[in-house]
């Protein structure tokens, strides 16, 4: 792949409120995909150096967003209409106190960062893009989770006057994904409020989204309304719909396949027709932050 | 020859989208399911509207169906795994969608030979029983679109049901074949 030039592809004013940024975060260079040469030998092998931002264009044209059809096209075209507000997030369950925020209060609460993940599609694609938004960590700390909280819900909104993808039985509505408490707690783990420096587009999942940068990206759950502490593993939406496709895990890992799809490598978006596949890293590269969540476990049958 | 025109024009203005690559196989995938419905049309046609010349265009149609799915089998091990053969036979030996898409494309390839008309000449009553294969071809064809489709999608679902459509059209002709000897 031809080398470009991080400046080359970022407004300037975003690239220089990244370095800045990249300097503030002490932590989070070694999770920002473009601040990983930093780490040194871990990554020095790594195609991931580089990789380069995939432009806005097919960040905000090419998903997959059931609630408004099952076209990759269908986000953009059928959401534009979408009412993010007045827009009510819910946490409660094995909390301390239940709580109830606008989107307004959530955003004003915590410091807003720019956080580079690639996604991974559990099909087969790649892209690298700039959130924007903060640890989960802070928001369930707001709501003080008690001793009983195991793992985490998370529920989409259900509107199918809105939602015209909801109108079929796709997949059983609401969405629902599931993390375990460290794995919510912990710090990559990001509530999104933005996209490149802006608003979160209706596409991407606005008002409010998850990212889970070592997962595949359907347990990224989009449109939050409610985030539940729970004791026992919820069932996420795609658990329901092919326990034997989709774990409650589903970890990036190139070593175990998907019934359907090899693992092994993914195409880069963006990156034109006669570009090759790259080889897919195990927790799509942000091994060194989170294996530790998963030692001793089997995650072939975990996955 | 459209399908063809229309994707090169596609390539030529850089319209392909965010992943170029599937589009591509995509494209050549479904019109290969297109030229087997129509090619299973004609029999059918001939019945209804009692003119041969739909039995003319079959052979045509037919040998399209394999030229489309060549381009789109090329696609998958060209520009998709750029003929890296290792991880091509994983996917065909483990992946279910693409061992019955493979093994619908290595059934066509005895029809296509034996299309003539002299082959047909050749074989006499053999030709007629080889070339029901095409039954078999549209199945896998189908199964093949279905299988990759991550939950019921609403394309694959009417393409299967014009295959068991025009399938069934046929079982209807052997029972009449039976009943009146």
């Amino acid at each position: 792949m031809k080398k470009i030039k991080y400046s080359e592809i970022t407004p300037e004013k975003i690239y220089l409120k990244r370095r800045e940024f990249v300097k503030k975060l002490g932590f989070s260079t070694g999770s920002l995909i473009i601040g990983q040469n930093m780490i040194g030998d871990a990554f020095a092998a790594n195609d991931n150096l580089q990789e380069k931002i995939t432009e806005r264009r097919y960040v905000t044209t090419y998903n997959n967003y059931y609630e408004f059809g099952t076209r990759k096209s269908d986000p953009v075209e059928k959401s534009q209409n979408f009412k993010t507000s007045p827009w009510n997030i819910a946490i409660n369950g094995e909390v301390e106190k239940n709580i109830t925020l606008t989107v307004d209060e959530i955003k004003s609460s915590f410091p807003i960062e720019e956080r580079i993940y690639r996604l991974r599609c559990v099909e087969g694609w790649s892209m690298v893009i700039p959130w924007m938004g903060f640890s989960l960590k802070k928001l369930l700390e707001k709501a003080s989770p008690n001793g009983k909280a195991k793992f985490v819900e998370f529920t989409t909104v259900f509107d199918p006057e809105q939602m015209p993808g909801q109108r079929y039985p796709i997949l059983k509505w609401p969405y629902k994904e599931g993390l375990r408490i460290d794995e919510a707690m912990h710090p990559l783990t990001t509530i999104v409020t933005g996209l490149y420096g802006k608003e979160l587009p209706n596409q991407n999942g606005a008002p409010l989204r998850l990212i889970v940068p070592w997962k595949y990206g359907f347990k990224s759950s989009k449109a939050i309304v409610n985030i539940k502490l729970v004791e026992k593993m919820p069932t996420s939406s795609w658990m329901q719909a092919s326990p034997k496709e989709y774990g409650f895990y589903s970890n990036v890992n190139p070593r175990v396949d998907h019934p359907r799809w090899s693992q092994a490598s993914e195409r880069v978006i963006g990156s034109g027709i006669l570009s090759e596949r790259i080889p897919t890293t195990m927790f799509n590269g942000y091994g060194d932050q989170v294996a530790n969540l998963y030692s001793g476990m089997d995650l072939k049958k975990n996955f | 020859m459209w399908p063809l025109t229309a994707i090169s024009l596609d390539i030529y203005y850089n319209e392909l989208g965010a992943e170029p690559v599937k589009k591509i196989m995509n494209h050549f995938g479904e019109w290969t399911l297109i030229f087997i419905c129509l090619t299973l049309s004609m029999s059918p046609l001939k019945r209804f509207t009692k003119l041969s010349i739909w039995i003319k265009l079959r052979r045509m149609l037919g040998l399209f169906v394999f030229f489309y799915a060549s381009i789109h089998l090329l696609a998958y091990i060209g520009l998709d795994y750029r003929f890296d053969w290792q991880p091509i036979l994983n996917d065909v030996l483990k992946k279910k969608y693409i061992f019955i898409g493979f093994s619908a494309w290595l059934l066509l390839i005895p029809l296509s030979i034996t299309s003539s008309q002299k082959m047909m000449k050749i074989l006499k009553n053999k030709w007629k029983i080889l070339h029901k294969l095409i039954y078999v071809i549209a199945v896998f064809g189908s199964l093949h679109y279905i299988w990759l489709s991550k939950t019921i999608f609403f394309k694959p679902l009417i393409y299967s049901i014009i295959i068991v459509v025009l399938l069934a059209l046929r079982i209807k002709i052997k029972n009449k074949d039976i009943n009146y000897g």
